[in-house]
Order: C-alpha cells, then structure tokens, then sequence
C-alpha cells in the first residue's frame, strides 16, 4: 500500500553496493545487498529506538497470559465496587492505582491496562496476518501482470482500478455483518475467532493493489534487462525466470512496502472496530475502547488517553521503521 | 484531447458498472434473506412476506438489478407502501427510516460535503505548501519542523485528535459549541463555529501525508538536470521553482489527492462518528447496523460514484499539468 515509488532500488542494487562500506579499512568482503542494508540498519539511531520499541509490542502481545497471571486481573472482571455512583471510577486520571495502573473503564469498571494487553495483541495479530496475505496476493498478481502482460496485464490492471474504486470503509462496514449472517443467525453470537478471519479477509481483498503495482512496476523495469534475457536465451521456465530471477531483485520494496503496510492494518482493524463493525465489545481492541471513551470525554477524559496514546506509539513506531528500512535498503537514500 | 476524454469516461462507465453489479450482488444476493434485517424486530410473517413481494425479491436476480438501475436513471413505480411513484434518482425505499433513500441522502450529502470540502481545501494548501517550502530550505529548522509534524500527523488516528480537540476546545476551554451541522445558507457563522473542528483534525491529520510527500517529490525533482539547466541559463529562482519544478512535483500529489478527496467525499465515517455529525458516513453506518439494505446500497454506490469522478478529473488535471499524458 506504500505510495512511493521505490523505482530503481533493486536495480541500483545489483550494480554497485559498495557504498555503504565502513571507512578506513579496504578489505574486500563480498557483502549481499541484506548484509549491507543491515549493517546500515544498525548505524541508524531512529531504526534502532523504533526497532527496540516494536520488539517491546511484540513481546508483549506474544507474552499476554504471563502478563495476566503476574497481574492478576483478568479482561472480563468488572471492579464495580471502585466506581462511585454515577459508575466513574474513584480517585484521580480515571482510577488509576497500583492494582490498575491504567485506571477502570466508567461504566462497566473494567480494568484498562489488562484490555489494552489483549488489544495489542488482536491487533497486531491482525494486522500481521493481513500484510503477509496482501503480500503474496499483490507480489504473484503483479508478478503474473508484469511478466506476462498481454491481455492478463490489462485484466490484472483493471481489477487493480475497480478495487481501488470500491469505498473500502463502508464496503468493509456492509460485508462484515452480511458475512456473519450468512453464517450465523440473526440472534446468535459471532464467534470471536470469526470476527478475526473476516477482518483479515476483507483487509486481504482490498489491501493488494498498491503490492501488485509496485511490483508489477518492478517487474517490468526488469523484464528487459540483459541478466534476465540471458536467462531466457538458456532456456529458463517459468518458474526459475519468476523466483531465480526476478523475485530475488525486487525483494526491497517489497519488504518496505511490507513493513508499511502493517501499521495501515493497525489503523483500520481499530477504524473498523470504532466504528461498529470490526470486533464487538466481547474482544478487547483499541478501538472499540476508545469509541467507549467518546461518551465520557467530558467526565473522564483519561480513559481517551491510554488507549490513544498507545495505538499512536505502535503506529509511529512502524512507520518510522519501516522509512528506516527503506532508507537502509536503498543504495541511493542520502542518510 | 477529445479521444483521451471519450476514453476515459468509457472506462469510468464501466468502472462503474461494475461496481453497481458487485454491491448488488453481495448486498441483495449474499445475505441469507435480506428482508429479515430490512423489517423492524416485531415483524409477522405476513408482513414479511409482504414486503418480499413489494421488493420484488421472488423475482431473478438479473431484473431486479435491471429494476434498480431502471429506478435511477428513469424512475419507477414502486408498491404503494414504498411511497408510490419515485422519481428519477430513484435509490430505492428505505423501511427503517420510512422514506425515499433519495431524501435520506439529499439530506446527509450536504453534510459530508460541507465537511470535506473546506478540509480539503485547508489540507492540501497547508500540506503542499508546508511540503514544498520545507524542500526549498532542506535542513533549516522550517525543514525539521516540518518533518516532525509529517511524521507525527502520519501516525495519529482521526479518533484520537478529534477526541483531544473536542476536551480541549469544546469541554474545558468552552471557545466552541459542541459540534453541530446548520446549512451555510441559512447562518454562516454557525455552520462555520459547528464544523471547525472536524475540519481541523482532519486537515492536520492530512496535510502531515501530503507535506511528507510533496516534500519527497519537489526534492527528486530538485535534484533533477532540467532544474539546474535552467538554473544555468539565468532564469529567475522564483520562475524555476515556481513554473519548473512545481508542475513536474506536483503530479503525483494530485493522483492521490484526487483518490482522497473522492474517498472522503462518499463520506467521511469516522469524523462523522467522532464529532457526531450526521453526513453520508453516519447513515452508512447507521444504515449497516439497522440493515437498511436499499440505504447501504446507496451509499456505497454514491461513494464509488465520487471515487470514480475523481480519478476522471485527476486524469483531465494530468493532461493539462504534463502534455505527454495527451500525447501518449
């Protein structure tokens, strides 16, 4: 889903990567172009904070029973006893204390840290899942369209443009529940895990195109050049010309396009779910707690703040991750 | 430059098509029966089937579809519990809400335009403007600045600012209403005070994408052998900047600019929600969750509609900021 094009990244990778060798020594090491955009990585102050910060969410979001069991409160329990009439929660920033250290939801006086843990998790769950579907998609159609071309370029193309012509909001918002009602009765409950899978789907469905032209832009600039006519000229099938040949170059902005798509999956799961339709109230996400949040802007202001803050360091932290990486992988960035 | 037009509504028309026959596939054909999310929750079977026969649904898929576009472009007769005859843009008869969809939507589309057009307008100044300056005097302080704000604005979610906003603004300093819409014609003011808000979250949230990627763009373009040639031959700073470069830049800032305002236009949901504005993107929601099915239909076809005229305009737009579109 990355706008920028990222022309010319693999092919000025093939032809002289040896810029980004350190000073000083004049040892001649052959380096793969990864060796190389990781050694940069590593010099790259931002890439190592956001990289750290990341790791962090990760690890929390694979380490969510240890967290619950060491905190001791569960996603579900309600603390009703620590609101106070009106169901605020007592004391000062939304209830925060040392047994909740977010505070309680008003309300239903759930405690917010615990949700947040198993939020973090579902979303990037989600969302990882989605940019790995919408990777292969998007890579084997704009392979496919790129290589071949002809009447399959055009089809591929099309399909791209009636994609992106689809409002993907409001489809999502109208496909979700249709969906489940084809499954499930009118008054029956939608099974979490679900909910989940038809997120994926429709991120899925409508999230390739921008893989797809990347890559099919990729392929094309490729297609022509003498490494690859050489390798047609031996006799090379399909499938050697595709996975030897040409995927191997165009791995960079494929990555990169990777890395940034995972923060926009983010986003949407928690649109969606803001909105109503992606995950109801049974699972914890960010959100649905902050759509929560809008009733109590006035009286609790704080509940707003855990949960957007939160999912604005997840996100930032991606994207700044994923400029870094590009920047790494890129023989001609200028940092 | 006529053939270029001719080809491009073609495919604009087919695009659309396409989409009409998809939304109607899956809205009318997937759902189990569609005329049990459409009847309010005490519904007796003989008013169910009543309303099957009145929406035609034992009829093949094909002239129900030919029904329903028949209805928008000519109008149709429709039972007489829909409302009777319905004129022209004819969307259908909406059960929930108990009137023509058409009037639903006359109703909310000034509410979404009124919201995305004055952000857009602010967005695209702010971000373009911010972009290219901060290109123009790379690594001042303006540049950082900028690319703090890029970066920043890149990663906050709609919900969130509108919600800081709305404490801040709204809750504690008591300087603005609690967000309304009023018809700019009838009071200005109001109109203006009502929706200031909602316009600012979302130019800020914007502007940061298209400051970032102007900014990206007049720096390759800077960097490019026209701009210094022409910088060689003497001309003006402001003229090679200005005339030169801009209009090289700014080419794919419009692509996408075109892709979001017609995005944003068939309804911006989530401003909606937050500010609690009813425009285009509320009803689709409100519609989706009553299962107003004639509603959602509408709606999604009006956004595609919106999409899709953008990318026609952004098209024209082309041809005139880069003469090789229409050449080629």
């Amino acid at each position: 889903m990355s706008l920028s094009p990222v022309e010319g990244v693999a092919l000025a990778e093939i032809e002289s990567p040896d810029e980004g060798d350190d000073s000083g020594r004049t040892e001649f090491v052959g380096r793969s172009p990864g060796q190389l955009a990781l050694a940069r990585l590593k010099r790259d102050r931002t890439a190592l904070i956001s990289g750290g910060l990341l790791a962090f969410f990760v690890l929390v979001a694979l380490a969510v029973p240890l967290i619950e069991a060491l905190y001791g409160v569960g996603p579900k329990e309600q603390f009703q006893n620590r609101l106070d009439g009106y169901g605020m929660p007592l004391g000062y920033a939304g209830g925060v204390t040392g047994e909740h250290w977010f505070g309680l939801e008003p309300g239903l006086g759930r405690d917010i840290f615990i949700r947040m843990v198993h939020g973090l998790r579902t979303s990037l769950f989600i969302a990882f899942a989605a940019a790995v579907l919408t990777a292969v998609i998007g890579v084997t159609l704009g392979t496919l369209a790129g290589y071949l071309g002809g009447w399959l370029d055009t089809v591929i193309n099309w399909i791209t443009d009636l994609t992106l012509a689809m409002p993907f909001l409001i489809i999502a918002l109208a496909l979700m529940p249709t969906v489940a009602l084809r499954f499930y009765g009118q008054r029956e409950a939608v099974p979490a895990y679900f909910q989940i899978g038809v997120l994926i789907a429709i991120f899925a469905l409508f999230g390739w195109t921008g893989t797809a032209r990347l890559v099919r832009g990729q392929i094309i600039a490729l297609r022509e050049r003498e490494f690859v006519e050489a390798a047609r000229a031996s006799g090379a099938g399909l499938g050697h010309m595709l996975f030897r040949q040409l995927l191997p170059n165009a791995w960079a902005p494929i990555l990169v396009a990777f890395s940034l798509a995972v923060p926009q999956y983010i986003t949407s799961e928690a649109a969606l779910s803001f909105i109503g339709v992606g995950l109801t109230d049974e699972t914890p996400s960010f959100g649905r707690m902050i759509y929560r949040s809008l009733d109590y802007l006035q009286t609790d202001p704080a509940y707003v703040f855990f949960p957007g803050i939160t999912i604005f360091a997840l996100v930032f932290a991606f994207n700044l991750f994923g400029d870094a990486l590009r920047d790494a992988l890129d023989p001609k960035s200028s940092r | 430059m006529t053939r270029f037009l001719i080809r491009r509504l073609l495919s604009a028309a087919l695009t659309l098509f396409a989409v009409s026959v998809l939304s109607f596939l899956m809205f009318f054909a997937l759902p189990r029966d569609p005329v049990t999310g459409m009847c309010p929750k005490n519904c007796n079977p003989e008013r169910l089937e009543r309303v099957r026969q009145e929406l035609g649904l034992r009829d093949p898929l094909i002239s129900q579809y030919a029904g329903y576009m028949k209805g928008i472009f000519t109008g149709r007769d429709l039972g007489s519990a829909q409302g009777g005859r319905c004129d022209a843009p004819c969307l259908g008869w909406s059960y929930v809400s108990n009137e023509a969809v058409s009037d639903t939507i006359a109703r909310v589309l000034p509410v979404t335009l009124s919201i995305v057009i004055p952000a857009a307008i602010l967005w695209l100044l702010l971000g373009v403007g911010l972009g290219m300056l901060s290109a123009l005097r790379r690594g001042s302080w303006l540049d950082r600045a900028a690319i703090g704000f890029s970066l920043t604005g890149a990663s906050l979610q709609l919900y969130f600012v509108g919600a800081v906003l709305l404490i801040v603004f709204v809750y504690n300093l008591r300087l603005l209403p609690v967000p309304s819409y009023t018809s700019l014609f009838e009071n200005p003011l109001k109109w203006t005070s009502g929706l200031v808000l909602a316009w600012v979250a979302l130019a800020f949230l914007f502007s940061a994408i298209y400051a970032r990627l102007s900014r990206a763009q007049m720096l390759e373009t800077l960097s490019e052998d026209f701009v210094r040639t022409a910088r060689a031959k003497g001309l003006a700073k402001r003229k090679v900047y200005g005339r030169h470069a801009l209009r090289a830049a700014i080419t794919p800032v419009v692509t996408i600019a075109g892709l979001d305002v017609g995005g944003a236009l068939g309804g911006t949901v989530i401003t909606e929600t937050t500010f609690g504005l009813n425009g285009m993107g509320r009803t689709a929601v409100d519609a989706v969750r009553a299962g107003d099915l004639p509603t959602i239909m509408a709606t999604v076809l009006i956004a595609a509609v919106f999409v899709v005229l953008a990318n026609v305009v952004v098209d024209l737009l082309y041809a005139v900021i880069d003469p090789r579109v229409r050449l080629g």
